[in-house]
């Protein structure tokens, strides 16, 4: 067993792990943040995606001794607990989700995508980065608008912010 | 799956260290392969000697035509990096092709090759761009580095700390990727280089990467994509699988060939 300390969600948390313990298990066994969903385990379908030092990952496809002194931010830390961060505000709007089980990877990868490219996106170059999310139920058309619609949301503020 | 015991290295010199004094060690880079592999007990190493914290391992350096980047390089960051897409935009965009963005945040350079997956994407680049594989013992030329499925010259002991090459005139690739997987199920590395041409094939031989000689007599002549016209590969050692026939990939070779050179010539 080892120690580990990590920020999630911008709170310092500890605890003992195996070896093989995945870090999605950390986060939803021993932290109870369960938001962070498992989907394939192959690390195919993106459901586990959170952010780690601030870039989309799949935690079930890492440990979390790897993750030990990394800040790691969970659908949960998304938003301060207010309103909805933007790009959940616009999957609701937008209805881009059905079940909802992909739903909070979608939305890690999407904040992330939207970081990445500041100077907006268009709707190939979504659909080419949800390489990593699968969703079984609404065909993507409504997650693509929602993600679009974010991103406008999200340059529109930071613009004006500046 | 099993359980296992792990180390983080602060410097190449004690990753190797780390790695000796354990019983049946395996370093671990991204660790998109190794964790999945793991995880369905296809991998089940004793201990873990985890590189992603190792400072020198992760520079890039490009100076004239001379591109060096080191082994824990991410995909992520080889596609984004601006000098590398100056002077060889081909290998930047076959990062970029790589799984996904979250497998590209992790993934590296140096964890791929050492992999040797007879689909992965670096292989390729690597042979065609004739690169140069630094490891902690030697440096070891593409050509000689590749043996076979998921076999590379490598010894246990041997970890790669960066790889290098000149950049070419011309580059570009073509990759047909599978549909879920994004692995390469044929991709294609074209360079020319003054009198030089070669082309590197990855996803299609049944005993991994290799030059294609086909292309390269044909590219010789003409550097063009009309060059390829009417040339056919071989299918005799190229790999079948439920994804496609040999013959099938033996014409995704040619054209894959096509795209490569249409990028290459831009």
């Amino acid at each position: 067993m080892t120690d580990v300390t990590m920020t999630v969600n911008g709170k310092t948390v500890s605890g003992t792990v195996e070896g093989r313990t995945l870090l999605v298990q950390f986060l939803r066994d021993s932290l109870g943040l369960t938001g962070t969903h498992v989907g394939c385990e192959t690390s195919q379908c993106g459901a586990c995606t959170i952010h780690m030092d601030g870039q989309s990952v799949k935690s079930c496809s890492m440990l979390a001794v790897q993750a030990d002194g990394a800040s790691i931010t969970t659908i949960e830390g998304l938003s301060d607990g207010g309103e909805l961060h933007p790009v959940q505000a616009a999957f609701r709007e937008h209805h881009g989700l059905q079940c909802g089980f992909c739903t909070p990877g979608m939305i890690m990868a999407a904040t992330d995508m939207i970081r990445r490219h500041p100077e907006g996106l268009d709707e190939n170059t979504v659909r080419e980065e949800l390489e990593g999310n699968i969703c079984r139920c609404t065909g993507y058309h409504n997650i693509v608008k929602a993600i679009m619609a974010a991103s406008e949301a999200v340059n529109t503020a930071s613009s004006r912010a500046a | 799956m099993y359980d296992v015991t792990y180390h983080r290295a602060g410097s190449v010199q004690e990753a190797l260290d780390l790695l000796e004094s354990a019983d049946d060690g395996k370093f671990l880079a991204g660790g998109q392969t190794l964790i999945p592999a793991m995880k369905t007990r296809l991998a089940a190493p004793s201990d873990l000697v985890d590189l992603r914290h190792i400072a020198e391992l992760q520079t890039i350096s490009v100076a004239g035509k001379t591109v060096t980047i080191g082994a824990g390089t991410t995909h992520a960051k080889v596609a984004a990096n601006s000098e590398i897409g100056s002077v060889c935009p081909a290998l930047s965009h076959l990062a970029a092709l790589i799984g996904d963005p979250q497998v590209r945040h992790m993934g590296t350079i140096g964890g791929s090759l050492a992999n040797n997956d007879p689909a992965a994407d670096y292989p390729a680049a690597m042979l065609a761009l004739a690169a140069t594989i630094v490891t902690s013992k030697r440096e070891i030329a593409a050509r000689d580095f590749f043996i076979g499925l998921f076999e590379t010259a490598l010894d246990e002991d041997e970890l790669i700390t960066a790889i290098r090459f000149e950049a070419p005139e011309k580059a570009g690739y073509g990759k047909f990727p599978n549909p879920a997987s994004r692995y390469a199920m044929t991709g294609v590395f074209v360079v020319q280089d003054g009198e030089t041409v070669r082309a590197a094939v990855t996803g299609a031989g049944d005993d991994g990467v290799f030059l294609c000689s086909e292309l390269e007599s044909a590219l010789s002549a003409d550097f063009s994509a009309a060059a390829l016209d009417g040339i056919t590969v071989p299918a005799d050692s190229l790999m079948t699988d439920i994804h496609a026939s040999a013959d099938y990939r033996a014409s995704l070779i040619v054209a894959m060939a096509r795209r490569a050179v249409t990028m290459a010539i831009g």
